[in-house]
């Protein structure tokens, strides 16, 4: 075992990790930081997309150690501490972008990076960017509504297909 | 995943050192390694990061005007830093996997594991690139060896890939939607000496160059002269994704498709 030192959402965390740990594991079981899905586990989902240093990752595909030092961002860390929702979060909501929610934690993620590279995407640079964010309950259709409307772009226009 | 240490490196000379403990081996991005981990193909007792290394990572254009490429370089870096310099190598990073995977994932990696259906290894081959390692440099026409293997020995890593720049080039690629990698992929390259044609993801021997496409491009550059050419079926992959058949006969489209794009 080895100890691991990161900051999360911005807070310092550590915790001691074999080599073989995965982030999501550390996140999940260590840090009892449960919002990261997994999936799959064979890194296709996508449920399970963290920030590491400011870029989606897929936090099943990662060792822990090999996040020592980096700053992580999770789903826990996009609400503020009263709760409010973020922009992204508060869009999915609206525009009913998940039904059984397993998957939205890597969605939102994803947007998060998208919008962060790409503030006005076009539909089609949304659908393109959730290539390795798969949903088998929405037809991503509301997901992309949700994440075109949280880029502040009228969606009325967006008829369901 | 059987368990194992993880060395992190920050130079290359260490890296080397600990590649030689006892069943170490290198982890570039880690996204084939990992998952071949979690299935228990593999079994190293020592995994030996390589992503901590500042030598190996960046793109930069030397004297002799090659695009040289850190070999733990991210496909998202390449994809937006050899835009400008090799637009078509940057495309082909650009489409690989998904937007997490290239955050992660790095050229070295994928052209040390030499994955049958990869993109790198036909963008490296058709634009005859030179491999260089931590002992020495490899013509790309020598590295590539077949099916996941490569001329690289045990314990050698993939240090930087220097690429001369085409005056032309295309990367055409058929998705295999779920995995992503490409069905078949073909990477054009036009130089003032000739033009070179490779494809990955059809053969049985790993990317190829398909030498009678770049006889008939290099004669006459154009759509029309690779149009009646067909590539050998013989030793093409054939799985539930397509015959040997389809494929040698997507290996025609895409070529036709990539020279056509190129105008």
């Amino acid at each position: 075992m080895t100890q691991v030192n990161m900051t999360v959402n911005g807070k310092a965390v550590s915790g001691e990790v074999e080599g073989r740990t995965l982030l999501v594991q550390f996140l999940r079981e260590n840090l009892g930081m449960t919002g990261t899905h997994v999936g799959c586990d064979t890194s296709q989902c996508g449920a399970c997309v963290v920030h590491v240093n400011g870029e989606a990752v897929k936090s099943c595909t990662m060792l822990a150690a090999e996040a020592g030092g980096a700053d992580v961002a999770t789903i826990e860390g996009q609400a503020a501490p009263d709760g409010t929702l973020n922009t992204i979060q508060q869009a999915f909501q609206d525009h009913h972008g998940l039904q059984c929610g397993f998957c939205t934690p890597g969605m939102v993620m994803s947007a998060a990076a998208l919008l962060k590279d790409n503030p006005k995407p076009s539909v089609e640079d949304v659908r393109h960017y959730l290539d390795g964010n798969i949903c088998r309950c929405t037809g991503y259709h509301n997901i992309v509504k949700a994440i075109m409307a949280a880029s502040g772009q009228d969606v009325s226009a967006i008829a369901a297909e | 995943m059987y368990n194992f240490d993880v060395e992190m490196p920050t130079t290359i000379a260490d890296a080397v050192a600990a590649l030689g403990r006892e069943e170490a081996q290198p982890l570039s991005g880690g996204q084939t390694l990992i998952p071949t981990l979690k299935a228990r193909l593999a079994a190293p007792s020592v995994l030996v990061s390589l992503h901590g290394i500042p030598e190996m990572k960046g793109v930069c254009k030397n004297d002799a005007g090659q695009v040289c490429i850190g070999g733990a370089t991210t496909h998202a870096t390449v994809a937006a830093d050899a835009a400008a310099d090799y637009p078509a190598l940057a495309s082909l990073a650009a489409r690989i996997g998904d937007p997490a995977v290239r955050n992660r994932g790095t050229i070295g990696g994928s052209i040390a594991n030499n994955d049958p259906s990869a993109c790198y290894p036909a963008g490296v081959l058709a634009s005859g690139a030179t491999i260089v390692t931590n002992s020495r440099e490899i013509a790309a026409d020598d590295y590539f060896q077949g099916m996941f293997d490569t001329a690289l020995e045990e314990g050698e890593i993939v240090t930087e890939v220097k690429f001369p720049v085409p005056e032309a080039a295309h990367y055409e690629k058929h998705l295999q939607p779920a995995s992503r990698f490409p069905l078949v992929a073909v990477f054009v390259a036009k130089f003032a000496d000739g033009v070179r044609v490779a494809v990955t993801g059809a053969s049985e021997n790993g990317v190829f160059r398909w030498t009678e496409a770049e006889e008939a491009l290099s004669a006459n550059f154009s759509a029309d002269a690779v149009a009646g050419l067909k590539a050998d079926g013989s030793e093409m992959i054939s799985d539930l994704h397509g015959s040997g058949t389809y494929r040698a006969h997507l290996v025609g489209v895409m070529t036709k498709r990539a020279v056509a794009a190129m105008g």
